[in-house]
């Protein structure tokens, strides 16, 4: 569980989830919903006057790492968990070639120098699918285009051979025939090196394509967790099945759009009722005055969300009430 | 523009008489362009080629419709769009409205034709002056166009701001205090304000949430209805393009490769680039089984486009020479790749240092290709008469001639399609013509499934 504070900005409020080695975590949600705070609260890259609430935990390896020092964290970062952000070019620096860059992670990470060094960041940028390596390893990063340039972050990233990826909204500046190629690059590399990942979009059809579990992300919480077929197929929490049902595509042409009315608040506040109750086409009194808790919704473990119509099989008083009852004992 | 809508079947190059003219079925159109070119830097200081954003499109615009152009960033889509309310200038080609062509306007006919068309354009927080109040900005045009009295014009925009789903007092609001999607309806409401006909949406929801874009396009249908809008409606987002479309206009690399009614362009495509477009979209529903055609390589630079077909050098639907079609698919993708490392190696710009150290002598050669080559042909058995070009067009490269290298290549084991420039063809008269440019719809290299077999790499 994160907990981090801006202006008493509640960006992200009591997210619990983990990841299995090999597997794909997604983490979906519109812009403002926490996600990308939630990957920098990870690698403790949330700076002042950011920081996270110190009953957080973030467990890697058996240890908790918010209690890391810089210099530990120093020693995670890169060959523990790897992280890919959205544009490549703020990545990048622009005056150094794109081999000069690899070999700055080798040499920090692997102890590799001189010709080694080179050698192996010819092998990444072949790795990644970047054909005559030899050469590209000598240019730079404005000498590449925009997908070439997100394998090369991939490259340096896969320099310090990490367990865990966290990919920040990696193809999201791509057009989509390169999405394509990156995501194909980015399971194919899973499968290779048995990396976990933890994929972090807004695009919901990328994210049916490449996870594993879903978290779907609203105001800071986690409303809904679930594998990605039964999230899909069958999506318990009103908001996300207000978010599948507002794609263009899934319904009749021509026809209107279904909407979510309203916008995202800020969450300013503890929850002390659903964040997601004021756009909520199902919301009752009690939404407005309990905070629901993530409840398994009805026979798979597994599938949970945060809403006070679940559990499924309980009568709405009964439900109402264990989630009054689990929010006191609980994080909040 | 209520009379003498039928323009001039003008005959401009490279397929008059293309994609989107009108069949005869009674549509009225709008706007029809003809062989229109907007080229960048045409006569620039250094020389050079110029940049070929838009390189000869002709299609028609009917009254009422919403016709799609759709393509990745770099085909020129928006530069089409803002050469047609005249943002751009034109290079080459007509734009004919009203027997007029409104890329040759001046003065007062010209500020007619920037009143009768307007844009929306993609990026709610950089195209709104954040020192003006809503109501200032969407006042502007009406200012500039002298509508009607300053009273009235007043009470335009407060009727606007409603019309567009805002309220009555954000007029004395700032831009900054509203969120993209509000922001994104004030930028409509600028449109509209006088009164156009025709507007160009240049990506007018890919900056916002899902949730908030489903509020946008159900706004801008609404619109379109009440008003009686004509759109051209750019994006790179093929599942809006498909929701709001009539028709559909497919561009790659400046120009046209498909066009068509949107249902069925989605559903039978028939241009190569097309079904890869299409099957790149990530579906919502993670049990369908994709069977995708994953493109290698990136577009080429407009600055120099290939010399045949424009996506020869990313199709999977190649047509082959005579002689090699049994030659396996990872061996044609090889040498692809090959040809794309040596278009890659002409390309490179030498940097400033680099043109100095020539000056002064020394030798400023690029690292041998053999490694590239090696990584590429290794585990490759080829006949004799693939190896032996390659092995001429390796040592060509060597030499650092890489465009006879190039040339070796295309000469032995290139194909019409990269030869020849195909047109655009009929495909389909009925249900208002659709067309493709592709050399595959010739009859003697007629193989439909030739992208479908194909489909991923072995």
């Amino acid at each position: 569980m994160f907990h981090t504070e801006h202006e008493r900005i509640h960006a992200v409020d009591g997210v619990s989830f983990g990841i299995w080695r090999g597997e794909t975590v997604g983490l979906v949600g519109e812009s403002g919903s926490g996600k990308s705070v939630t990957a920098r609260s990870i690698l403790g890259l949330v700076e002042s006057p950011g920081e996270i609430d110190p009953r957080s935990s973030i467990r890697f390896g058996g240890e908790d790492i918010t209690e890391y020092s810089e210099s530990e964290y120093e020693s995670i970062r890169g060959d523990g968990i790897a992280m890919i952000f959205q544009d490549p070019l703020s990545t990048l620096n622009p005056v150094y070639t794109v081999g000069n860059q690899i070999k700055e992670a080798l040499s920090l990470h692997q102890g590799l120098r001189g010709a080694a060094a080179t050698e192996r960041a010819i092998e990444l940028l072949e790795e990644v699918g970047i054909p005559d390596a030899a050469r590209r390893v000598t240019e730079y990063p404005h000498q590449f285009s925009g997908g070439m340039r997100q394998r090369a972050v991939i490259a340096m990233a896969l320099a310090c051979a990490p367990e865990v990826l966290i990919c920040d909204e990696p193809t999201t500046a791509l057009d989509v025939t390169i999405q394509a190629q990156i995501i194909d690059l980015l399971l194919d590399l899973q499968a290779e090196r048995d990396l976990s990942i933890l994929f972090i979009t807004h695009d919901m059809g990328v994210i049916a394509e490449v996870a594993d579990r879903v978290n779907v992300m609203y105001a800071g919480e986690i409303v809904e967790s679930a594998p990605v077929e039964p999230l899909f197929a069958d999506p318990k929490h009103p908001y996300t099945r207000g978010l599948l049902r507002s794609i263009p595509g899934t319904q009749t042409s021509g026809d209107r759009l279904e909407t979510i009315e309203g916008e995202v608040p800020t969450p300013n506040e503890p929850a002390s009722s659903c964040r997601f109750a004021p756009r909520c086409p199902k919301a009752f009194e009690e939404c407005s005055q309990i905070a629901p808790v993530p409840t398994a919704v009805g026979d798979d473990p597994d599938h949970d969300a945060a809403c006070l119509l679940y559990p499924g099989d309980a009568s709405t008083d009964e439900a109402v009430a264990r989630h009054e009852a689990d929010g006191d004992g609980g994080e909040q | 523009m209520s009379d003498g809508r039928r323009p001039s079947t003008g005959t401009a190059s490279d397929s008059a008489g293309g994609p989107g003219t009108d069949g005869g079925d009674g549509d009225d159109v709008l706007l029809s362009v003809r062989g229109l070119k907007t080229h960048y830097e045409e006569r620039s200081l250094f020389g050079g080629d110029p940049v070929r954003a838009v390189d000869g499109v002709s299609f028609d615009v009917r009254e009422g419709e919403t016709l799609g152009l759709v393509g990745e960033s770099g085909c020129g889509k928006t530069t089409l769009g803002r050469t047609l309310v005249r943002l751009e200038e034109a290079t080459d080609g007509d734009v004919v409205v009203d027997d007029t062509d409104v890329t040759s306007l001046a003065g007062d006919d010209l500020k007619r034709w920037r009143r009768d068309a307007q844009i929306v354009f993609q990026d709610p927080e950089s195209s709104l002056n954040d020192r003006l109040t809503v109501g200032e900005i969407v006042r502007e045009p009406l200012d500039v166009h002298d509508w009607k009295t300053p009273e009235a014009r007043r009470q335009r925009v407060r009727d606007l701001l409603e019309r567009v789903g805002l309220r009555e007092e954000h007029y004395y609001r700032y831009p900054h205090q509203f969120s993209g999607g509000q922001r994104q309806r004030v930028g409509i409401a600028r449109a509209l304000a006088v009164e156009p006909d025709f507007v160009v949406l240049d990506e007018p929801v890919s900056a916002l949430d899902v949730s908030v874009q489903a509020q946008i396009l159900n706004l801008l249908m609404d619109l379109q209805e009440d008003l009686g809008l004509t759109y051209l409606f750019i994006a790179h987002d093929l599942s809006v393009v498909r929701h709001i479309c009539d028709r559909v206009a497919v561009m790659y690399l400046g120009k046209i490769m498909e066009f068509g009614p949107t249902e069925r362009l989605f559903t039978e495509p028939q241009n190569p680039y097309t079904r890869s477009l299409l099957s790149a979209v990530p579906t919502p529903d993670p049990t369908v089984e994709r069977d995708r055609t994953v493109l290698r390589g990136t577009p080429p630079s407009p600055r120099d486009p290939p010399d045949g077909c424009v996506f020869s050098t990313r199709c999977p639907a190649k047509i082959r020479p005579d002689g090699f079609e049994e030659l396996s698919e990872g061996d044609w993708e090889a040498i692809e790749v090959f040809r794309e490392v040596l278009r890659e190696r002409s390309r490179t710009d030498p940097s400033l240092s680099e043109r100095a150290r020539e000056l002064l002598g020394f030798e400023t050669r690029l690292p041998d290709i053999d490694e590239a080559a090696d990584e590429l042909f290794a585990d490759r058995s080829f006949s004799s008469d693939v190896r032996q070009p390659i092995r001429r067009s390796i040592e060509a490269a060597n030499d650092g001639d890489e465009d006879r290298a190039s040339e070796i290549v295309a000469v032995t084991l290139g194909s019409v399609c990269d030869r020849e420039r195909p047109s655009l063809l009929a495909t389909d008269q009925a249900d208002g013509a659709r067309s493709s440019r592709c050399h595959r719809h010739r009859e003697e290299h007629a193989d439909p499934d030739a992208v479908d077999r194909r489909g991923p790499r072995p």
